[in-house]
């Protein structure tokens, strides 16, 4: 038994040696921007790293210096409504493509389907057009209205429908549901999850645009975050390092508590979605 | 009367069965209602009308902006048919920025790939405490590209970063990394497989973790060692996943803009320019719309063929 | 509420069809039974009486109303599917109220009558479940109980107990056919298992390649099968199909080989037949001489009877049914012999001494 035993146990130690190494490389620069977010810039200026003049003084000035509570709100409220309406706009598409016949069902899939080729950053210069055309520049629904429906959401909630039994759908027409009281009674609720998966997706995709609300926002009040803390460096603010690295805690600390409660989500998610 | 209840049914040859129930399973979806036509436009309407308005019509524009020679505002003027496209694909600055993205884009693929497969294999054993590890290999998921920006600039700043303060500690030469092109460039790269890799390691590991383990029972039997084991079983059973997320790191990778704004604006001297910053740099600092719609043209056709790659790998999977 | 088909046919497309020309009448009240092997059409043909599925021709109508027209809904019938359709995320009391709630029943009147088939079930301790809480044959009662608690007359039961084992599904036979005898309900019930349906059925519906094959109640279907196709389908194990001629000298006595004669009381029909005897109507005895026209291959003791597998001198295999435990050895010779209660088929399958008042139609 001890033969079989000892050389595990140096493997293990060894495995436990490795991953808490790799686990320290891939957190270090969360763990050194959460440092120095304590740290005062004239310490961190002065490469002063080691400096036990921890404070929440860079906390502070972030909260009451700069917009960035505003930013997140901006941030809430656009990935909110987009959320909400990618669940409910896909889970329509995905639907009528699995329950629902009609003429040309196939070429209008495979339409949805090449729209997952174009890539939304080749098409700004229209779009841009397009909104400003619209009125809509420095909107709230400038950053919304173009993503209310993803292609990608169609398809992955149309592969999680399609596994539903189509007993479900017989037993319904027998007791004479109709097709809206079937997707809103019935659909819905089988999929529950495949619809977390998406409205966790949409929501982080939305609160990581990047290039669009750039495009598209020039005042605080509609900024959403990831260009906020874009239009902090670029001002003044550049080299109070303390003070940026404390925004940056500020905005990921609440994304990585929900990621870790919801990972599961996204884990399925992919798989549904994509490999199947 | 009856023997056992043991059934004993002739069958019909398999492939003849296999077809017809197929299609009893395509038709038996549906139902009488012939008023499904107008449910389908009611369900697909919203979406239709967004992609038509957002993706469609913006491609078709494109397209013809690219064909024109444009003002300031935008509005065509002459028709030039291919030769923005030309002037692109002949300018050695286009080309330059091409090479830079191909770099760029498959450095951070090689890249990433290789991490995550290492943190997934690693992660994958059946250890007492793994689920930590797990979590915290994948953390780098909830790091939006803003914030991963202000992370590395600080470690990579000159003056004040940590990676010049542990040069100086250790008396090693200081590398400018972001005034300096090359060091530039895998300042970016560094950034952006950073990002990456919480998402591939937990795609990666989500596949290795559904490999049966009565492969490797058999594998240690016969005495193979873990590194056969990896390259013999552990990549064989999750190739399809790997080419999944390859795909999808690259085609995410020819659309980055977000890191090159925060980090480099596309610089020094042209060396991280890639081709989405090009297309906003062009349209909206030097008015440019038609340049810059031919080279979303260009963008487009490379990521549709390897989206199109991907779907065709993927329907042959679906099929066998 | 009876059911009658005319002619009822269907098509996938202009290349594909899957029934042709189907005819029957199915009483008020009967426990009528479609069986044969998978792909035969079967289910597609429940679901053309449900309206699940649209009929390329022919009718269908209940109570002497054409009914192809209506939608499922307006044909008042219930149906308890293979899979039994239960919606994950309701309970077993909703699952069984779901058919109810969606005709929009007075509540209280929902109330009494779940409550009333949660009982008759054995499941109002469960009704707060939810189906992955129950096992198999738990949720087959679900599914049953939701049938019970509507007010229909017609049932239609696709495969229900083929996701069961062997010993629950004997169990549920007998339970469904208590509950269609005490509702009076017409069921429509839909098989490939030939048990199921010689247990159960009034009437049998043998489908097969797209047609009928015969219609009849299960000793018409098992004494007097119309075709080969039947006789092969019912009875375990299954009946045997041989080679023969009519002896050149005798119109009454069949030659199965050169060793192995059978007398008749009837003429043999053609020069060449194909002959169907149920394992059960040969004999076999050990014998060391000349008369031995078979060698023993196998035998099998199922406990109160045995099967012996042989070879007929002339390479043929035939399989025989004994009672009680018999003991052969492997090449053991041995002398079979038939009695008369054989079948007569064509080259094409078809019954040659078809008896004709057992004959419903086909």
């Amino acid at each position: 038994m001890d033969i079989v035993t000892k050389p595990k146990l140096s493997r293990r130690i060894l495995d436990y040696t490795l991953l808490t190494v790799l686990a320290l490389i891939v957190l270090a620069p969360f763990l050194i921007g959460l440092w120095t977010s304590f740290l005062p810039t004239m310490q961190i200026a002065q490469g002063n790293f080691l400096s036990t003049k921890v404070s929440f003084q860079n906390y502070i000035d972030a909260f009451t210096q700069t917009p960035i509570i505003r930013y997140l709100g901006n941030s809430l409220v656009i990935s909110t409504a987009t959320m909400i309406a990618q669940l409910i706009f896909c889970s329509m598409s995905a639907y009528a493509f699995v329950f629902l016949k009609f003429k040309g069902r196939k070429l209008l899939f495979t339409l949805f389907l090449a729209t997952m080729m174009l890539p939304f950053e080749a098409e700004i210069i229209p779009n841009f057009q397009t909104v400003k055309a619209m009125g809509l520049l420095n909107t709230y629904s400038v950053m919304v209205i173009p993503f209310l429906t993803s292609a990608f959401g169609v398809f992955m909630l149309r592969q999680s429908f399609m596994q539903m039994p189509i007993e479900l759908k017989e037993a319904a027409d027998i007791e004479g549901l109709g097709h809206f009281q079937f997707y809103w009674k019935m659909v819905l609720p089988y999929n529950r999850i495949p619809l977390m998966t998406l409205g966790a997706y949409s929501f982080l995709g939305a609160w990581n645009q990047y290039l669009w609300p750039m495009l598209t926002t020039f005042s605080n009040d509609f900024r959403p975050v990831q260009n906020g803390l874009r239009q902090l460096q670029s001002e003044e603010t550049f080299n109070d390092w303390g003070m940026i690295q404390a925004t940056a805690a500020i905005v990921v600390i609440p994304t990585l508590i929900v990621l870790f409660i919801g990972q599961h989500y996204f884990k399925s998610g992919v798989n549904e979605g994509a490999v199947k | 009367m009856l023997k056992s209840p043991t059934q004993s049914r002739p069958r019909t040859p398999l492939s003849v069965q296999k077809t017809k129930s197929k299609i009893e399973e395509q038709e038996a979806k549906f139902t009488l209602n012939a008023k499904d036509k107008y449910f389908a436009w009611a369900f697909l309407g919203p979406s239709l009308l967004i992609l038509g308005v957002f993706i469609f019509y913006p491609m078709v524009r494109t397209l013809y902006l690219s064909l024109f020679l444009t003002n300031t505002v935008g509005k065509t003027t002459v028709f030039v048919g291919l030769s923005n496209y030309i002037s692109l694909l002949t300018s050695a600055d286009y080309l330059s920025s091409l090479g830079v993205t191909l770099f760029y884009v498959f450095a951070v693929t090689i890249i990433t790939i290789s991490l995550g497969l290492v943190l997934a294999n690693l992660a994958s054993k059946r250890l007492p405490g793994i689920g930590l590890f797990r979590t915290l290999f994948s953390a780098t998921m909830g790091v939006s590209v803003s914030v991963a920006a202000i992370f590395w600039l600080f470690i990579f700043n000159p003056s004040t970063g940590f990676l010049s303060l542990i040069s100086t500690f250790l008396h090693l030469p200081q590398i400018p990394w972001l005034t300096d092109p090359t060091a530039a460039m895998w300042a970016v790269i560094i950034t952006t497989v950073w990002m990456n890799l919480g998402f591939t390691f937990l795609i990666l590991l989500g596949a290795m973790t559904s490999v049966p383990t009565t492969l490797y029972e058999a594998a240690n039997i016969e005495g193979a060692s873990s590194r056969f084991q990896f390259f013999h079983i552990t990549i064989p059973s999750i190739s399809p996943t790997l080419f999944f997320v390859s795909i999808i790191t690259l085609i995410e990778s020819f659309k980055s803009f977000g890191l090159i704004d925060l980090m480099t604006k596309g610089g020094p001297t042209n060396a991280t320019n890639m081709l989405v910053y090009r297309i906003y740099k062009d349209a909206f600092y030097s008015g440019n719309f038609a340049q810059a719609s031919a080279e979303s043209i260009i963008l487009t056709v490379i990521i549709a063929l390897f989206t199109l790659l991907q779907f065709k790998v993927l329907e042959k999977r679906v099929n066998y | 509420m009876s059911i009658t088909l005319r002619n009822v046919r269907k098509d996938y497309d202009a290349q594909t069809e899957v029934l042709k020309d189907i005819s029957v009448k199915v009483e008020t009240g009967e426990f009528f039974v479609i069986v044969g092997p998978s792909g035969c059409g079967k289910s597609t043909l429940l679901r053309m009486i449900a309206g699940l599925t649209p009929i390329t021709a022919g009718e269908v109508s209940i109570d002497n109303t054409v009914v192809n027209d209506l939608p499922p809904k307006a044909r008042k019938l219930t149906m308890v599917f293979q899979n039994y359709a239960l919606f994950p995320f309701m309970n077993v009391w909703d699952n069984v109220a779901f058919g109810l709630k969606a005709r929009k029943m007075d509540q209280a009147d929902i109330k009494q009558r779940v409550d009333e088939a949660l009982k008759m079930v054995n499941l109002t301790e469960l009704a707060k479940r939810k189906p992955r809480e129950l096992s198999g044959g738990q949720r087959q009662r679900v599914a049953l109980a939701r049938a019970v608690a509507s007010d229909a007359k017609i049932c239609l039961m696709d495969e229900p107990l083929s996701n069961l084992d062997a010993q629950l599904r004997i169990k549920m036979r007998q339970e469904i056919y208590a509950l269609q005898r005490k509702l009076g309900l017409t069921l429509i019930y839909v098989t490939h298992d030939q048990v199921e349906a010689m247990t159960m059925a009034d009437h049998i519906m043998v489908l097969n390649d797209q047609h009928v094959q015969q219609i009849g109640t299960p000793s018409e279907i098992y004494q007097n099968p119309a075709n080969e196709f039947v006789a092969k389908f019912f009875g375990t194990p299954q009946i045997n199909i041989l080679n023969a001629t009519r002896s050149k000298t005798d119109n009454h006595v069949l030659d199965v080989d050169s060793d192995l004669e059978i007398a008749l009381d009837e003429e043999v029909p053609a020069e060449n037949v194909k002959i169907g005897i149920r394992p059960d109507d040969m004999k076999v005895e050990a014998t060391e001489s000349v008369e031995a026209n078979a060698t023993i291959k196998n035998t099998g003791f199922l406990g109160d009877e045995t099967i012996i597998y042989a070879t007929l001198n002339s390479g043929e295999d035939i399989h025989v049914v004994v009672p009680g435990q018999v003991n052969y050895r492997i090449f053991q010779p041995i002398k079979v012999t038939a009695d008369s209660n054989l079948m007569f088929f064509d080259k094409d399958g078809k019954r040659m001494n078809l008896s004709k008042e057992a004959y419903v139609h086909a």
